[in-house]
């Protein structure tokens, strides 16, 4: 289908879109690379008034590198991950996550901002920011604030933005050198939206121990011991810790997510 | 109606759009140039795929209104880039296309492939290809093309 009728805008600051949305209340809506909006759109699943165009904004396609994090604007585009284009914090992961995302044509349009705001609950950003506990700096109308990656998503496409709110850029803290990490999608054809992910980071030097599982009805799960996961019966824990994060025992979901969790384990090896 | 000045295959483009207009509407049907096929119009098929600013993008979710400033290219730019001569010949060759559908879209991402990954093994270029629907073919045509293209190239310029 073709989409509906809709206005658009394309501000040439930030404090303009924030102004944009805020006049146009509930029915205006942020378009960055548009490559979840736009199937909403002609699907007719969305029916926003309002577009306002944000690809573009200088203010979030900046990116910043110091000793301790990266900060990376909220318009870089996967594509830009996927070839280093950007600074990567992680020794590899973000690289390796980009490349994982649905396809080449549309990680060279879609945005890392984007993607969090759409928050499919399957999307590959929405685990692993919560994963690495990246915080978003976020603006609106009334200023700025930053909130931590795990409490943005709500629920399927639902995230404690407001209406009139952009996320600006995400801040990433730098894993040591001899930090590890692991991170398992299952999907039965590549590009296809997850249907299970785990993933964990090791960081002995910074103390951090994480883990997530991804593709779940809601908001990724963290994981609360993951320690044990380093040196317990992998076996055994996966399949508790797959139930305690909501799976009923014996469903197909319950299944491949354990089997995700222990590949993720075994793949920190 | 929104104005928009663009370039499409090298032209430069000023026409007023719909912003619900999406990209491959607006170049199908008030430029006529149809060698862009529009397919599952959500971005899964790739039946769209041409190139904006450079790099391969759906043009079934990209709206016209927000291509403006951009620099658009269709199958029909391609007429004279020597990689897509070579690998024209090659999907005749290696019998890469049936019904044709997929083609412009199955080129341009190809093109991608030989260009941004001249080392790909068969099963990167699989992995690759998986955004772009063939229904006719089983891609086993369409991957030998790819790779023949790619060792020729290799070959050509001193085995790179």
């Amino acid at each position: 289908m073709k989409a509906p009728h809709f206005e658009y805008e394309k501000p040439a600051t930030l404090a303009e879109a924030l102004r944009l949305l805020a006049d146009g209340g509930d029915n205006a809506k942020v378009l960055a690379g548009g490559q979840s909006l736009g199937p909403l759109l002609n699907l007719r699943m969305a029916r926003p008034d309002l577009l306002v165009d944000i690809r573009t904004l200088p203010e979030l396609r900046a990116c910043d590198d110091d000793a301790d994090s990266v900060t990376l604007g909220a318009a870089v585009t996967h594509a830009a991950i996927e070839d280093g284009q950007v600074p990567d914090p992680t020794h590899g992961l973000l690289a390796r996550v980009a490349q994982g995302i649905a396809y080449r044509a549309v990680r060279n349009r879609g945005t890392l901002g984007g993607s969090l705001a759409h928050a499919d609950p399957a999307a590959d950003w929405v685990t692993t920011m919560v994963l690495l506990d990246a915080g978003l700096r976020v603006a609106g109308a009334d200023g700025e604030r930053v909130l931590r990656a795990e409490d943005l998503v709500e629920g399927p496409l639902s995230t404690c933005l407001a209406p009139d709110e952009i996320i600006v850029s995400v801040h990433l803290p730098r894993l040591s050198t001899d930090a590890r990490w692991s991170y398992y999608k299952f999907n039965r054809k590549p590009g296809e939206f997850a249907e299970a992910i785990a993933a964990v980071v090791h960081d002995p030097a910074r103390g951090v121990v994480r883990a997530v599982l991804g593709a779940m009805e809601g908001a990724p799960h963290v994981i609360p011991d993951p320690h044990a996961l380093l040196d317990g019966d992998i076996d055994a824990l996966a399949t508790d810790i797959v139930t305690q994060a909501g799976f009923a025992p014996d469903t197909y979901e319950h299944r491949v997510h354990a089997v995700a969790l222990r590949r993720a384990v075994a793949g920190l090896a | 109606m929104t104005r928009i000045a663009l370039k499409v295959n090298g032209q430069a483009v000023d026409r007023d759009v719909a912003p619900r207009r999406n990209l491959v509407d607006f170049l199908r049907d008030e430029l006529n140039l149809t060698g862009t096929n529009v397919g599952c119009e959500h971005g899964v098929c790739g039946a769209c795929t041409l190139e904006i600013d450079g790099a391969p993008a759906r043009s079934c979710i990209a709206f016209a209104v927000a291509c403006d400033g951009a620099s658009v290219r269709t199958i029909e730019g391609f007429d004279d880039d020597p990689v897509m001569i070579e690998l024209r010949a090659a999907f005749n060759r290696e019998h890469a296309l049936q019904c044709g559908y997929c083609t412009p879209g199955m080129l341009v991402t190809a093109r991608d492939i030989v260009t941004r990954l001249p080392d790909a093994d068969e099963a990167r270029i699989r992995e690759e290809l998986s955004g772009n629907l063939c229904r006719c073919t089983g891609y086993v045509g369409i991957v030998r093309a790819i790779v023949s293209v790619m060792a020729a190239r290799k070959s050509s310029s001193g085995g790179r």
